[in-house]
């Protein structure tokens, strides 16, 4: 077995690139379905029922679909309904739609974590709905949904690399690509393996790192 | 024998309250509530409910758990909807709004807190915002609901958690305070908005006997100072001693109402002797204890 490296020295250029638009169309997914989820959560509290079902039966759909299928439909099935997006957009936009229904049940669930009474002496005091939201039941339901949170992330870095089947130049698709165009395989999948672990190391760090910042107030 | 729970000397400054009530408008009650009921289904939580309290009045409602006290001093919130009948808080109808063809109807949100804006509310579970300081907790409404500036309003909120005796735990998490010390903030998070009327739904129910009383004397001195109070309590010597007025209900109802030496010695009422009975029965070891050694 040969072992190569000078491979990927040669295309450290094309690699760094594919690197960069990994980690753009995570984040920036990742970021939209986070808001978009968190829209949804708090829609399902305080919107009516009507629209309680209607996000209800999108969560279900979204959840109900394999990500490769929402990134055919919206690459390939899109412009049938005048809906153009290039790679990288229709990528962002498929990781943000697809993580925001299990970010929604994430948020969700934070809500309902939070005493009722706590809210009620809010009211009673003249807070509104959105201030209790964003002063009292966000920063204490971050403290118990940021293990679920960060877990999703590191599911999502991951899902990127399907993202080169509609051609995105993220790393999966640039390595793979050298891989099989110069026979250098192990190389190849190594340094793609190394990227990928690297990125959710320093993710899970930076949750660990957030979780005792955020939870200091618990301490006795 | 007469029941007696209230101490052989009635200080002076509970009667002086109760013989004057202070403040402007002192004619008019200003929580008053006309035959108000709430059922939830088939079950009749409150029934017929009328009740005027008035400046400087302090009311002690009393009662065995499940009669509605509690849910009755949160309808005075409008944190359990009433059904039936009305409150109003200082002449405002609270929680309702009634249409031109005369059905009730929710009121807006800035109409219920208008009506809430004079009322502070003391929970059995404080319910302090626990990623909040003492000092973030009380500070919060009034920078986000009053608009001060939160220098000053740290400031007051430094006066106020001064007199519940918790300057120098300003800086705590409340977690790291005793229950009394928690309560007591959430007596100072409510005095800070400077209500005119506070309510109190079992204050000392959650605490260690040992830390009722930190909370009791500053409630006390609330009521000496001439503050509206209504106080959902077990404490039969606190409602003895400091209320103006209590009552008792049962099943939902006011069952009998009057002052303390009314309610608490002279009473006749069948329902609540055995009630206070009930407590008498509890400090039982003493008189057996004082029994056998004579």
């Amino acid at each position: 077995m040969t072992f190569d490296l000078s491979i990927i020295t040669a295309n450290a250029d094309a690699i760094w690139n594919a690197f960069l638009v990994t980690i753009y169309t995570w984040l920036a997914g990742s970021v939209l379905g986070l808001i978009a989820g968190l829209l949804i959560a708090a829609l399902m509290l305080f919107g009516g029922r009507p629209l309680q079902r209607l996000l209800r039966v999108f969560i279900e759909l979204v959840r109900g679909t394999p990500f490769l299928v929402i990134l055919f439909l919206v690459y390939y099935g899109g412009p049938s309904f005048g809906l153009r997006l290039g790679a990288i957009t229709a990528g962002v936009v498929c990781i943000a739609g697809y993580s925001s229904v299990y970010f929604a049940e994430i948020f969700r669930s934070g809500f309902a974590a939070v005493p009722r009474g706590q809210l009620e002496a809010g009211e009673c005091l003249g807070l509104g709905r959105l201030q209790l939201m964003w002063r009292v039941q966000l920063p204490q339901m971050l403290v118990l949904i940021l293990p679920s949170i960060i877990n999703m992330l590191t599911i999502l870095c991951k899902e990127t690399a399907v993202l080169s089947i509609i051609t995105v130049p993220e790393l999966t698709a640039v390595l793979t690509g050298i891989g099989t165009r110069t026979f250098t395989f192990i190389e190849t999948l190594l340094v793609l393996c190394i990227a990928y672990l690297l990125l959710i190391e320093i993710t899970s760090r930076a949750g660990r790192w957030l979780e005792r910042r955020v939870g200091t107030y618990l301490q006795r | 024998m007469p029941l007696s729970l209230s101490p052989s000397t009635s200080p002076p400054a509970a009667s002086n309250l109760e013989a004057t009530p202070k403040g402007p408008d002192k004619a008019s009650p200003i929580i008053h509530l006309s035959a108000v009921g709430k059922r939830f289904g088939n079950h009749q939580v409150l029934a017929d409910i009328n009740l005027s309290v008035h400046h400087s009045e302090v009311v002690c409602l009393i009662g065995p758990s499940g009669s509605g006290k509690s849910t009755l001093l949160r309808s005075m919130a409008f944190l359990e909807e009433y059904d039936e009948g009305e409150i109003h808080i200082e002449g405002r109808l609270l929680g309702w709004e009634i249409d031109d063809r005369g059905r009730r109807k929710h009121a807006g949100r800035t109409r219920l807190n208008q009506a809430r804006r004079n009322l502070g509310i003391v929970f059995q579970q404080f319910n302090l915002w626990p990623h909040m300081t003492a000092l973030g907790n009380v500070t919060e409404a009034l920078v986000r609901v009053r608009g001060i500036k939160r220098n000053e309003a740290e400031k007051r909120a430094m006066e106020v958690l001064d007199k519940v005796g918790l300057a120098e735990k300003a800086k705590e998490y409340p977690a790291r305070l005793s229950g009394g010390q928690q309560q007591r903030v959430a007596i100072a998070r409510a005095l800070a908005m400077e209500p005119k009327i506070m309510l109190f739904d079992e204050p000392t129910s959650a605490l260690d006997p040992e830390l009722v009383g930190e909370v009791l004397a500053v409630m006390k001195q609330l009521a000496l100072e001439g503050m509206t109070m209504v106080v959902v309590t077990h404490e039969m010597g606190f409602a003895a001693q400091v209320a103006d007025t209590v009552v008792f209900l049962d099943q939902g109802s006011i069952v009998t109402r009057g002052t303390p030496s009314e309610v608490f010695r002279d009473t006749q009422h069948p329902r609540l002797r055995q009630f206070l009975q009930n407590y008498l029965d509890r400090n039982a070891f003493w008189h057996t204890t004082t029994e056998q050694e004579n």
